[in-house]
């Protein structure tokens, strides 16, 4: 549809309400609330596995689960906290910031968009039905072939978790493909690369990377798949195979993604400190280039994970030294982030507190992986309770302090209502010290021999008291959410009006009102600096004047509502469960794909 | 505000390599700096050096983030401050500053990757094959007729070699204090070195999710005197005794006619199964299950009365419903010294 904006600026603010408007909705920032909403429940699904987890070890030899139980329960905690909640939590910002960001006015491809959205809501239940039927995928994360082939695994539980990811991979491909032609085609006037809000630029970077790794898991899970249907031996050494391809193929996805997961919260935290402490981000080029560096390096390093195979001394030196690298690009940005504070005014409102937190943490997090690049050190690290806290301390100091740091400083922007500031702090203290209080003690724990993914321990090996207080640390995260989910629910009920522009922030997407309007800009903003609501007599952070955004009257080109990609999704979805369920229904949900893509193509775009 | 953040993280840095320091001097079993061989010493000396240049950059970088954190906030409207964008020398510098730290741990690592991988031979080194079973270890000295289970019996100060493999899933040979960690891989054969210092017995597991029981995969290693070693591995090397009682020979005809010769091996008799453990001086032995419980006549008794109420999802799966015929076997295993 056409909006001549000046004419009709009143119908346009009236935005489409009902079901079916969301279940058709093509609008980036709708999709981004879709990815939100969906992924913090999943998050809350997977933490609730966490305490259950936490629950078993708080004693040794505890009975509160069976071995089966707590095995379900550790595969799906780790494949839900990173396919179902950091990537979406991820995909949340990046749909509904990065067009606003650049200044344009949707996606490039809008309907892909939202089939993205659709793949991740359909493989992650299909993934979680496998509880209901049958029970959940019980050999962690990884996935390790052989435990995962028919011969040691002869239930249905590797087949839900090989679906599901592929149906997961394809949301992310499909996402990734898009936001990289927006990125590069879409960007307003004058927003040259080095214009780009740091944000933008690594969610860039992350978005190479997911069209990288991606397709080497789906190629090891096509594999299994053939290993388990069709009597292939890829995997099985005792016909010719080798087990140790599924590790190779596996980590050569696995390690970039442990960037696919972070490199979206650096970019966060390089917006989000510069607004607070009232300067530029300090070494901007730097910090951009560095990330792009990571995610080069990230492709180079995955053997890491293999050092107690036995590779070979070449092998090992030259991925230990490779990892080793990665440090300098970290340290880079880690410098420059305290560069940032340094001489600054920092104002700690809770965004503040999240994201100087995300340094901290992330700091402790970075060290111990240091400690891991050396293969001898590895040898006693790698699956002790030491590489939990590691990559926790990565990935939950890391990865979801910076969301939460996102999510205060842009809900405002989403719902066009403030936090509760007092509420934030709680959250915030209450979570650093749970955090702290059940993932510190695992490095001792773990240096102290105790093993990973066992679901019982014996008495008299000095791990007792450690996880007793990793146990209270994790229910005191858990309270920590409460306050954030109850502040959030205020907020949007009675939170005080946000304004343009609250915190003084010097990017393109504050120049718009809060809730932004459907067509985004009504005029397509001219791009002369990296902070363009910053310097001159406009500036933010010196007046409460907001940029005026005068609707002129220019005809907005917006796409229509669609239903073929939830239908599109659904086919392929189907086509995915026909190899758990049966082949039939690969055959209708192959013929419904079809149908739906057909359609798909010939339907008018507006 | 102010001194109570100062304190606390004043505390937090005393703490952490104060804590650190206090894990390290534990005598628990399976702690990983309290090296009882040359090869998880070589290790442990390696770990001590990356650990403190950890240490110093934590402490470094930290200070430096908490300083700006409490130095730099905002106190008044003072307004803006200086809008910095960047200094090329400064980020030329912290490029610099941590690759000399990495070049400083990864020297020493290589070196240590390379003597990791230089496995001993010569007629003094003592080799064991090891194999990951579902869920406890195999292990097989070559040339002695010697097969084994959970219990690994070497002599100090000698060189041992493990070789270690699966036919099944993957699993990992840990033995923190002895010889760290190797995947069991099927269709591989990785190895193992090191020599013990001193006698005693140390604690290890698998390492490597395998499985329902990979939680119940543990392991003990008995490091002996030389002679008392050669003693016990002839031993091990001689058919199994006969029995003599009555009910230790009802016990053997149970055994050895029954399902238990399907599964289980006692050399010198028929039983030649190779999914258990090999029994024939299964007395000897210092626990039962993979490691789970010590080996006594009533955890025996409970074991065969039902193996999968105990470790659910180990691949014994013979119930011996009659405590009379228990009895029997327990007795007849008892003579497998």
């Amino acid at each position: 549809m056409t909006v001549n904006v000046g004419q009709l600026g009143q119908a346009v603010a009236v935005r489409p309400t009902g079901i079916w408007s969301w279940v058709t909705t093509v609008d980036h920032k709708r999709i981004g609330i879709l990815y939100g909403v969906t992924a913090f429940i999943f998050f809350l699904i997977g933490g609730i596995e966490a305490l259950l987890i936490r629950l078993q070890l708080f004693v040794p030899g505890a009975t509160l689960l069976t071995p089966d139980q707590y095995n379900q329960l550790f595969t799906m905690h780790g494949t839900t906290m990173i396919f179902l909640a950091v990537m979406p939590l991820n995909a949340a910002f990046l749909n509904y910031f990065v067009p606003l960001m650049i200044g344009a006015r949707d996606v490039a491809f809008p309907r892909l968009n939202a089939f993205s959205y659709w793949c991740f809501l359909f493989g992650g239940i299909l993934m979680n039905l496998s509880f209901f039927i049958g029970g959940a995928p019980d050999f962690g994360w990884f996935g390790y072939a052989p435990l995962t082939d028919r011969q040691f695994s002869p239930e249905l539980r590797a087949d839900f978790w090989a679906m599901g990811l592929q149906v997961l991979g394809v949301a992310s491909l499909a996402a990734a493909f898009n936001f990289i032609v927006t990125i590069i085609n879409m960007r307003a006037p004058g927003m040259t690369l080095m214009r780009m809000p740091p944000f933008v630029w690594m969610q860039f970077v992350t978005q190479w990377l997911l069209a990288l790794a991606l397709p080497p898991i789906a190629v090891a899970l096509i594999l299994l798949t053939f290993d388990r249907h069709f009597s292939t031996n890829f995997y099985l050494a005792q016909w010719g195979g080798d087990p140790i391809l599924w590790q190779h193929l596996f980590w050569i996805f696995g390690h970039p993604e442990v960037y696919i997961l972070i490199l979206p919260a650096f970019g966060m935290i390089s917006d989000i400190l510069p607004t607070f402490a009232r300067k530029p981000l300090f070494g901007y080029t730097f910090v951009v280039y560095s990330g792009i560096a990571i995610g080069f390096l990230g492709f180079i390093v995955w053997a890491h994970h293999m050092f107690a195979t036995g590779m070979g001394p070449v092998a090992d030196s030259a991925f230990a030294i490779a990892t080793m690298l990665i440090a300098i690009p970290t340290g880079v940005k880690i410098f420059n982030w305290i560069g940032t504070l340094w001489m600054g005014q920092t104002v700690y409102k809770t965004p503040a507190l999240f994201a100087v937190a995300f340094i901290a943490m992330f700091i402790i997090g970075g060290l111990s992986g240091v400690m891991h690049a050396s293969p001898p050190a590895d040898l006693q690290q790698t699956d002790s309770y030491f590489i939990v806290a590691h990559f926790h301390y990565v990935l939950f100091g890391g990865a979801i302090f910076g969301i939460m740091a996102g999510a205060y400083y842009w809900l405002p922007k989403v719902t066009g209502r403030l936090l509760d500031e007092r509420l934030g702090k709680i959250h915030f203290w209450l979570m650093l010290i749970g955090f702290n209080l059940s993932f510190f003690p695992m490095h001792f724990v773990g240096l102290n021999g105790m093993p990973r993914r066992t679901y019982t321990y014996p008495a008299g090996f000095g791990w007792e008291l450690m996880n007793q207080l990793e146990t209270i640390g994790a229910f005191i995260i858990a309270i920590s959410f409460l306050f954030f989910i109850y502040n959030v629910i205020k907020s949007v009920r009675s939170g005080e009006p946000a304004g343009a522009n609250p915190w003084g922030a010097g990017t393109l997407e504050w120049s718009l009102p809060s809730p932004p309007p459907v067509y985004n800009f009504a005029t397509v903003p001219v791009v002369r600096s990296l902070y363009p609501l910053w310097g001159g007599p406009n500036d933010s952070r010196l007046s409460s004047t907001q940029p005026a955004a005068a609707p002129a009257d220019v005809h907005v080109h917006l796409p229509k509502p669609s239903y073929w990609p939830i239908v599109t999704a659904f086919g392929l979805t189907l086509a995915a469960a026909g190899i758990i369920f049966g082949y039939v229904l690969t055959g209708i949900g192959v013929l419904v794909l079809l149908a739906s893509i057909y359609s798909w193509a010939l339907e008018p775009a507006s | 505000m102010t001194s109570f953040r100062n304190g606390a993280v004043r505390v937090g840095l005393i703490l952490i390599p104060a804590a650190l320091l206090l894990s390290a001097c534990s005598t628990d079993p399976q702690n990983v700096f309290d090296a009882r061989s040359d090869f998880t010493q070589m290790i442990a000396d390696l770990f001590w050096q990356i650990i403190w240049a950890a240490i110093v950059v934590f402490v470094l970088v930290q200070g430096a983030l908490i300083y700006a954190i409490i130095r730099y906030r905002r106190r008044a409207n003072q307004g803006l401050p200086p809008q910095v964008h960047g200094n090329t020398p400064l980020e030329i510098a912290w490029t610099i500053a941590p690759a000399l730290v990495l070049a400083w741990i990864a020297v020493p690592t290589v070196q240590t990757i390379f003597r990791t991988y230089e496995v001993p031979t010569g007629p003094d080194v003592l080799t064991i094959e090891v194999i990951g079973r579902q869920f406890w270890w195999e292990y097989r000295y070559p040339g002695n007729n010697v097969v084994t289970a959970t219990d690994l019996h070497v002599p100090v100060g000698r060189r041992v070699v493990l070789r270690i493999t699966s036919d099944n899933v993957i699993h990992s040979y840990w033995v923190p204090k002895l010889a760290a960690k190797r995947d069991a891989i099927p269709g591989h054969v990785n190895t193992l070195w090191f020599t013990a210092k001193e006698t005693g017995v140390y604690e290890g597991q698998c390492a490597e999710f395998c499985g329902l029981q990979h939680a119940n995969m543990r392991l003990r290693v008995f490091v002996q005197e030389p002679a008392e070693f050669e003693q016990w591995l002839r031993r091990n090397a001689q058919p199994a005794p006969e029995p003599t009682t009555p009910e230790a020979q009802r016990g053997a005809q149970l055994v050895l006619q029954g399902t238990c010769a399907g599964c289980h091996a006692i050399n010198g008799t028929n039983a030649r199964g190779r999914v258990g453990p090999d029994l024939t001086h299964f007395a000897s032995r210092s626990t039962i299950g993979g490691g789970i419980l010590p080996n006594t006549p009533e955890n025996l008794d409970r074991w065969l009365e039902n193996p999968q109420a105990i470790k659910p999802g180990n691949l014994m799966n013979v119930v011996v419903t009659n405590p009379q015929e228990r009895q029997a076997i327990i007795a007849y295993l008892q003579t497998l010294r």
